[in-house]
């Protein structure tokens, strides 16, 4: 038979494609594994749990199987004072770790000596489910930060933690960002500023270590409107959120955002009907100046997707 | 029609049937997607348009006009011109058009499965893989893989000796997009996550570009333009240039997405230097079109395939212009993340590529129907629609870009930049619903040539034969 210039060929692209694969694949895996979990990046995997988007717990993307941030100014046990306020994480009973917890290795050095040391990670349990936080701890003479698991600890179990902080306490970052992803907020919005003069307005990029256990990132591609990173140190005012998720037009005019009016579901916070129809027509009025005042915003009932996400902006893009 | 072949013995099935079907779900998706498009752009334009119901948000219909146009128009496409090209180039049939017939109707089910998900917002949150996992599974097994069993052997069954650069580029980028899916899925798939996620996620994004799209419409041209002028191909060799450079470079440049994220900075400038080295491939293929053209670039006037394929051709200058330079460092710090970046995609996707596959399904459709196209001016009327419709919105997106990244650079309050960018917004709303426009007159010529279109005898080209209408 004549030249067989097909076996030469396929045997090289398959050669060529290996060796790509290689050198944009391989080489960097090594990189991003050596990245040593910062604050932010614990604090990110802890308050996000295992995974955000379709997953086994969660099917439907409605941010179920989440865990729960807590702030709390008293130890939940013991009631004693605690200055400054401790950020837990509640992991009810059967809701999954975050991967740090059953991938130590992601952690990175040091942090997870201490998180499986002192920390006693190690003793979290997924049946009676545990309450972490991040603590700040020593390795080789460098400070690191490190998941301490205060149900071990300090005896915090899920439920009395979450009974001492209230409901006015509670964050439910991890569905905020589920709201996030469904919503398609990032089509517009990123969270990486740019190494440009962007930094100087929209704040400090990330690290390597901040990203460890996040999936997924969404970090944006195409920004349409401000980077969010650090959006909540801009601006932190529930209210002012309130408002612009419900109709942005009603704090900036020239907004181009779409009306998210839909996340505050069926009832307000009083448990009353929302009569959409009724907000539409009295914000018509008030754009063509019939009506002094725009109409009240409804206040968000505490489990509706607005309060979540708005728990989310504001708890975690700081 | 499709439902009584899916289970009727290959041998009874007419040649050419898997074509025709992949030709029409392309033109469909094309419509479907286009219109998406244009229903977008309005939003952006004029925010309160269609307001306050969560399937019409902006956010819940973005990701199903990017992937109906990727996976819909300009994957069919690709599986209609395998369909006919790769036998008509090995000189035999089609190996198996039953299977040509499943792998379209299991594509149409999967892709629809998978972008009504994504409507509702079950997503996997990652850009371009944002189709969850078990679908991913499906279009794995259910069309891609099956898409390449069919070409793969009918190249080996072929009665040429040699492989034509066509089908060089069939093979390889079929079984290229396999590994890419498989393994830029891998963080669903096994819950990869962090900095591995975000350049997985762009490094799919990327090769499904640099691996798929752009070669495999470039295969196209190499078919059609000699085809249709009966020059052969100007250069074989500058062909495998072309073919080789692009394994080689194309394969790399994924990190150029994320200049801005903490990845390693050798790989950023790996990345941008192979970036810049597509011009290699871009050269040579454009080299070799244009200049197998000689002597016949009348035709570029008088007969509308060519003259599709060839804009298309002559789009992938600025196209490469622009790739080639826009991810170094020196560029990227001001265009990165705003419309010039969504003007750039249109032009690789909505201009070099679809000018091309719409040749190529133009010709196809009316080889493998035996009819001529129903008629001409609805065509002319399609390419003039579809190329003021998109150079509006590229120009319009453009000057969006430079204001967005001047904004950035010289730290305007953004809410002014939005206020800067709102004529453009309207532009490129006008502009995408012109190619909208122009694909629905395309989708009702091709319906009345399979109808009404002249026959044309065996052995005869369409183009070749007069209107008796």
């Amino acid at each position: 038979m004549a030249f067989q210039q097909y076996k030469f060929g396929t045997a090289g692209i398959g050669l060529m494609l290996g060796l790509s694969m290689c050198i944009t694949l391989l080489s960097p895996s090594t990189d991003f594994t050596s990245g040593i979990s910062t604050w932010v990046g614990l604090d990110k995997q802890l308050s996000l749990g295992r995974v955000i988007g379709f997953s086994y717990e969660d099917p439907l993307v409605v941010g179920a199987g989440k865990p729960i941030t807590v702030i709390l100014d008293k130890d939940p046990v013991s009631g004693a004072a605690m200055d400054p306020p401790v950020r837990a994480y509640v992991y009810n009973p059967g809701i999954k770790f975050s991967p740090g917890i059953n991938h130590p290795r992601m952690l990175g050095a040091g942090v997870e000596d201490l998180t499986f040391g002192i920390g006693r990670v190690g003793e979290a349990n997924l049946t009676s489910g545990a309450v972490f936080t991040v603590s700040k701890g020593e390795f080789n003479g460098a400070e690191v930060d490190y998941i301490e698991n205060l149900t071990a600890t300090r005896g915090w179990a899920p439920a009395k933690t979450l009974e001492a902080a209230g409901d006015e306490n509670q964050r439910f970052v991890g569905q905020g960002k589920t709201i996030y992803i469904t919503e398609g907020c990032w089509w517009c919005h990123t969270l990486l500023p740019e190494q440009t003069q962007d930094w100087q307005f929209f704040g400090a990029p990330p690290f390597l270590g901040d990203f460890n256990g996040e999936m997924p990132t969404a970090f944006g591609s195409d920004r349409k409107a401000p980077d969010l990173l650090h959006v909540a140190s801009r601006n932190s005012s529930r209210e002012w959120m309130t408002m612009h998720f419900f109709n942005p037009r009603l704090v900036q005019p020239n907004s181009i955002m779409p009306r998210f009016d839909y996340l505050w579901g069926k009832t307000d916070a009083d448990g009353n009907k929302i009569d959409y129809a009724k907000w539409r027509a009295d914000y018509r009025e008030y754009l063509t100046g019939n009506s002094i005042y725009a109409p009240e915003v409804p206040e968000p009932a505490s489990n509706s997707e607005v309060r979540a996400l708005i728990d989310w902006v504001l708890t975690s893009l700081k | 029609m499709l439902l009584k072949y899916l289970f009727a013995k290959n041998e009874d099935i007419p040649a050419g049937s898997a074509t025709i079907f992949f030709g029409f779900s392309s033109i469909f998706w094309f419509v479907v997607g286009t219109g998406l498009g244009s229903f977008n752009a309005a939003k952006l334009a004029f925010p309160d348009w269609v307001t306050g119901i969560e399937l019409f948000a902006f956010g819940h219909m973005r990701q199903v006009h990017v992937l109906a146009v990727i996976l819909g128009w300009i994957s069919m496409a690709f599986g209609m011109t395998m369909m006919y090209m790769t036998p008509a180039l090995g000189n035999t049939k089609l190996w198996s058009e039953k299977l040509g017939l499943w792998n379209v109707f299991l594509w149409n089910i999967g892709l629809s499965v998978g972008l009504l998900l994504l409507w509702m917002g079950i997503t996997s949150g990652r850009e371009y893989s944002d189709i969850i996992w078990p679908v991913d599974l499906l279009i794995i097994c259910g069309v891609l893989i099956p898409l390449g069993i069919n070409v793969w052997m009918t190249i080996a069954h072929r009665k040429t000796q040699g492989i034509y650069i066509t089908n060089w580029f069939f093979g390889a980028c079929i079984f290229m997009i396999i590994i890419v899916f498989i393994v830029g899925n891998s963080p669903e798939l096994f819950n990869l996550t962090g900095l591995t996620e975000a350049y997985m996620t762009f490094w799919f994004a990327h090769n499904v570009l640099g691996l798929w799209i752009t070669p495999v419409a470039a295969a196209i041209a190499y078919y059609t333009i000699p085809k249709l002028t009966g020059n052969p191909l100007y250069s074989h060799r500058i062909g495998h240039l072309h073919f080789w450079s692009i394994i080689a470079f194309y394969s790399t440049p994924a990190s150029h997405h994320l200049m801005s994220a903490p990845l390693p900075e050798w790989l950023k400038s790996f990345a941008s230097v192979e970036g810049v080295l597509i011009l290699i491939p871009a050269v040579a293929f454009v080299a070799n079109i244009l200049l197998t053209m000689k002597g016949k670039w009348s035709m570029f006037v008088q007969n509308v395939e060519t003259k599709f394929s060839i804009t298309g051709v002559l789009l992938a200058i600025p196209l490469n212009m622009q790739g080639g330079f826009q991810q170094t460092r020196a560029i990227n710090w001001y265009v990165h993340g705003t419309g010039w970046i969504v003007a750039h995609a249109h032009l690789a996707l909505l201009g070099m590529s679809s000018f091309l596959e719409a040749a190529a399904v133009y010709f196809g459709l009316q080889q493998m129907l035996r009819r001529k196209l129903y008629s001409l001016t609805l065509a002319n009327l399609h390419y003039w629609f579809f190329i003021i419709g998109f150079c509006v919105y590229w120009i319009s997106m453009t000057i969006a870009g430079l204001i967005q990244g001047a904004g950035k650079i010289y730290e305007v309050p953004y809410i002014d930049v939005v206020v800067a960018e709102h004529p453009y917004m309207i532009a490129r709303w006008v502009g995408g619903t012109m190619v909208f426009t122009g694909n629905v007159i395309w989708l009702y010529n091709m319906w009345m040539t399979a109808r009404e279109g002249t026959l044309v005898p065996k052995g005869r080209y369409a183009h070749e034969m007069a209107y008796e209408r």
